[in-house]
C-alpha cells in the first residue's frame, strides 16, 4: 500500500469542510483540519476520527490575520498533497451598504484571506513540484445581484484569481480547481427556503470535490449540473433587462 | 413559525424552532427559553417532540467522540442517527444493544422514549445500556448522569421524554457480531394463543416478534407469523450461505412514497390481498432457519420510504399498548376483535413480548405489548377510548412515543412513576420551563 496522502482542509468547522474531510478520509486520506475555532474544529477532527480510523490534526488558523499565513504553513507537520479551502462568509448585503468595516468583513472573508492562504500555498507546492489547490467559490460570482453583490464580488475576485492561478500553473503540473456549489444545506443558509432540485446536502459537495481534485481531473465544477444552464442563461441576460430584475 | 408534527402527522402544532449548531449553545438556549423541548429525527408518532412554545431541533448535534473498537464502547452527541451509527459500526464488527423498530431515530430520541427493541425479553430497553449520558438543565447547568452520579436523573432521564433537560451526548457499549447476517426462523401461528405461546416458547432466541394478520377473524383471530432471529456467526455463514460477504453492503432499494396516497387505497380489498400475499411467502419459508440481511429484519418498513404518508392528509395514530402477562392474551384478543369490526384497520399489528424496564415513565412492564395503525377519523377516537378503559383496567399502558391523543386519566393510571417523576421535575425548575405539547396535553 503506498503511503496515504494528506489534506489540509481550510474552514475545518464549516459544513461542506467537515463533509469534505470526512469524504478524504474515507478513502485513506490524512487529514489537517484548519479553523479559528480550534475547540468546535476538535469536535469535527473526533467525529471523523471516530468514524474512519484516519489521522486527524487540528491548527488554527484565522483567515483575516493574512500576515500569519507564512507561519501556518511552516507550523504544519507536512506540507499536504491538497488543500481545499471552504472559508467563506455570506454577511448581510444590507448592512454592508451602510457599514464599511462590515463590508470590509466579507470582501476580505470571501476573497483576500482565501486567495492569499492559497497563493502563499501554491508557492510551496511549486517549489516541490506538486500540489492541487482547490477553491470554493460561488455561482453568486458569476454575476452580481442587488441582495447579495458584496459576497458575489468577493467571489467573483475569487474565481477569476483561481482561474488565473491555474494558469500559471497548469503547465508546471500543478492542478487548481475552482468548486461553484450553488445552494447548500448549512448552518450559512439556515432558515432560508431553498429550491430542492439546486440545493446539495454537504455530504455531495465534499463528494463532488473529492472527485473533481483527486480523479476526473476538471477544473471547474457546478456540484448539481443543473446549475451550469442555470447560470448560462442568467448570464445571457442582457445587462439593460437584467438590471430592472429583482434578484 | 413552523407547523411541526409528529411521524404519524397528527397533530398538527405551530412551533419556533432553534437548530444549535453545538452542543455549547445548549445551556444559555436553556437557561433564556421557557416551553422547549427537544426534537431528534421527529419519528415520534404524535406530538411528544413538539415545544409548547420552541422545538430544539437536535439533528445538528451528530458527532461521534470517540469510538473503541476493542471494547465497543461508544460515546457520541445525542443526534446521531442510528442508521449512520450502523453504517459505521456494522463493517467493524459492532451492532447496537437495542434498535427500536426504524433506524430513522435519533440516539437522545431512543434515551428519551427508552426505545425497546425485539430483544426487550431478553436484554432490556435501550436506557438499561446507557453507561452516561450528559444533560442540560433547565437552569443553564450542564450534568453526567450515571448509575454513581445523579442516578435519579438518569432513571428520569431514560424514558423521559426529554422532559427532564437536553440530552447532549451518551456513552453506551456496542455488542460484538461475527456476521452482517441474521439467522432468522419464521413460524406459522393459527390464532393468538398460538401467537403467544410461540413468543414464549421462541424466549430464549435473541430477538422475537410476531406479525398479525389483523383482518383474519373468527377463529382465525390474531393468525400470525413469528420471526425469531440471532446474529449468524461464520459458521451459519458457511453453513447456510457458503461464500456470502460476511458484512453486506447496508445499501437497499428503497421504494418511496411520493405523494399522499388518498384514503381510499387502503381498503379492506387492497389491505387484505397485501395480507395474503405477505402471509403466503412467509409461509413458504415456515420452520427452517436462513439467511437475512440485518436490515430488513429490523426494519422491515424502513425500505419504503415516508410510509406514513399511505394513511392520507390527515395522518394516522399508531396505537401501542401493553398487557401484563396474565391477562394479555383475554384483553388483547378483545382488541384484535373491536378492531376488526372497526374495519379501517391497519395491514398488521405487532405482537411482542417485554420485560421490565429502569425509567420512572419507561413503557415496557413484564407483558405482552400489541401496536397497531389506524387512519385518523372521526369515529376513531371513541374507538381508542373503549380500548383505553379495557388497557387501565388490565393494569396496562400506552407508549408515549407513540401517542397522540390519550386522556390525562388513562396516562396517570398506566404510569406509577409519574408522581417521582414530576417531583424531579420541580426539583430540577424543569416544570412550566421544560414542555412539549405532549407534556402540556398530560398534564407532566
Amino acid at each position: 500500500m503506498e503511503p496515504s496522502k494528506t489534506l489540509l482542509l481550510v474552514g475545518g468547522t464549516s459544513d461542506i469542510g467537515r463533509a469534505t474531510a470526512l469524504h478524504y478520509a474515507q478513502a485513506g486520506w490524512q487529514v489537517q483540519l484548519a479553523a479559528r475555532n480550534e475547540e468546535e474544529a476538535r469536535r469535527n477532527a473526533d467525529d471523523i476520527r471516530a468514524r474512519t480510523g484516519a489521522e486527524v490534526t487540528v491548527h488554527r488558523i484565522d483567515i483575516l490575520e493574512t500576515g500569519d499565513f507564512d507561519s501556518f504553513a511552516d507550523s504544519l507537520p507536512r506540507l499536504p498533497d491538497t488543500v481545499v479551502c471552504v472559508v467563506g462568509e455570506l454577511g448581510d448585503q444590507a448592512k454592508g451598504q451602510a457599514d464599511m468595516a462590515h463590508a470590509s468583513l466579507v470582501l476580505r472573508t470571501n476573497f483576500e484571506g482565501p486567495a492569499l492562504l492559497l497563493g502563499s500555498l501554491a508557492e510551496r507546492f511549486l517549489a516541490r513540484g506538486s500540489g492541487t489547490l482547490v477553491g470554493v467559490s460561488s455561482v453568486a460570482g458569476d454575476r452580481g445581484r442587488g441582495s447579495n453583490y458584496l459576497y458575489g464580488a468577493a467571489k467573483a475576485g475569487f474565481t477569476a484569481f483561481l482561474s488565473g492561478l491555474r494558469n500559471r500553473l497548469a503547465p508546471k503540473g500543478l492542478r487548481v480547481v475552482t468548486v461553484k456549489p450553488g445552494f447548500v444545506r448549512t448552518q450559512m443558509t439556515a432558515g432560508m427556503k431553498l429550491p430542492p432540485v439546486l440545493t446539495a446536502e454537504p455530504g455531495e459537495v465534499g463528494r463532488a470535490i473529492f472527485t473533481a481534485a483527486e480523479k476526473s481531473g476538471r477544473d471547474v465544477i457546478y456540484v448539481r449540473p443543473i446549475w451550469r444552464p442555470v447560470m448560462m442563461a442568467i448570464g445571457s441576460i442582457p445587462e439593460r433587462f437584467f438590471k430592472r430584475l429583482r434578484l | 413559525m413552523t407547523e411541526l408534527t409528529g411521524w404519524g402527522r397528527y397533530p398538527r402544532h405551530p412551533s419556533e424552532t432553534i437548530s444549535p449548531p453545538s452542543p455549547k449553545a445548549l445551556p444559555s438556549l436553556m437557561a433564556s427559553r421557557t416551553g422547549l423541548v427537544a426534537r431528534g429525527n421527529g419519528r415520534a408518532y404524535g406530538d411528544a417532540a413538539i415545544g409548547e412554545r420552541v422545538t430544539l431541533m437536535a439533528q445538528g448535534l451528530d458527532r461521534i467522540r470517540s469510538f473503541d473498537q476493542t471494547t465497543g464502547r461508544i460515546q457520541l452527541e445525542a443526534g446521531v442517527l442510528l442508521s449512520d451509527l450502523l453504517d459505521i459500526v456494522v463493517p467493524k464488527g459492532f451492532f447496537p444493544p437495542v434498535v427500536p423498530g426504524t433506524k430513522f431515530v435519533t440516539i437522545g430520541g431512543m434515551i428519551a422514549s427508552d426505545v425497546h427493541g425485539k430483544n426487550h425479553h431478553r436484554d432490556g430497553g435501550f436506557g438499561d445500556h446507557v453507561e452516561s449520558l450528559t444533560l442540560a438543565l433547565p437552569d443553564g447547568g450542564v450534568v453526567t448522569c450515571s448509575r454513581a452520579e445523579h442516578p435519579e436523573l438518569l432513571s428520569a432521564t431514560i424514558g423521559g421524554m426529554g422532559l427532564t433537560g437536553t440530552i447532549l451526548d451518551a456513552t453506551f457499549r456496542l455488542r460484538p457480531i461475527e456476521t452482517g447476517w441474521m439467522r432468522q426462523t419464521t413460524t406459522v401461528a393459527r390464532d393468538l394463543d398460538g401467537a403467544i405461546r410461540a413468543l414464549q416458547e421462541t424466549g430464549s432466541a435473541t430477538y422475537s416478534v410476531a406479525w398479525i394478520d389483523c383482518l383474519a377473524r373468527g377463529a382465525s383471530l390474531g393468525r400470525s407469523l413469528i420471526f425469531a432471529a440471532e446474529h449468524a456467526t461464520r459458521r451459519d455463514l458457511d453453513a447456510l450461505q457458503p461464500g456470502a460477504e460476511p458484512y453486506p453492503s447496508s445499501r437497499l432499494g428503497r421504494l418511496g412514497v411520493p405523494i399522499d396516497l388518498p384514503s381510499f387505497t387502503l381498503n379492506r380489498l387492497s389491505v387484505s390481498a397485501f395480507n395474503e400475499l405477505y402471509f403466503r411467502a412467509g409461509a413458504v419459508k415456515s420452520g427452517y432457519p436462513f439467511l437475512v440481511h440485518w436490515n430488513p429484519y429490523f426494519f422491515p418498513l424502513d425500505g419504503v420510504g415516508n410510509w406514513n404518508r399511505i394513511y392520507g392528509r390527515r395522518g394516522f395514530l399508531q396505537y401501542q399498548c401493553v398487557i401484563p402477562m396474565g391477562q394479555a392474551q383475554g384483553v388483547l384478543g378483545g382488541i384484535l376483535e373491536r378492531i376488526s369490526k372497526h374495519g379501517n384497520a391497519s395491514f398488521l399489528a405487532v405482537l411482542k413480548q417485554l420485560g421490565s424496564s429502569h425509567g420512572d415513565l419507561s413503557f415496557p412492564l413484564e407483558g405482552f405489548t400489541l401496536t397497531l395503525d389506524l387512519p385518523v377519523s372521526d369515529d376513531v377516537f371513541p374507538l381508542l377510548d373503549e380500548l383505553d378503559r379495557w388497557v387501565v383496567e388490565a393494569g396496562g399502558r400506552l407508549y408515549l412515543a407513540k401517542d397522540a391523543r390519550q386522556s390525562p386519566a388513562t396516562f396517570e393510571a398506566g404510569y406509577p412513576g409519574l408522581s417521582r417523576f414530576r417531583d424531579l421535575r420541580r426539583a430540577i425548575g424543569a416544570t412550566g420551563r421544560i414542555s412539549s405539547r405532549l407534556s402540556v396535553r398530560l398534564g407532566i
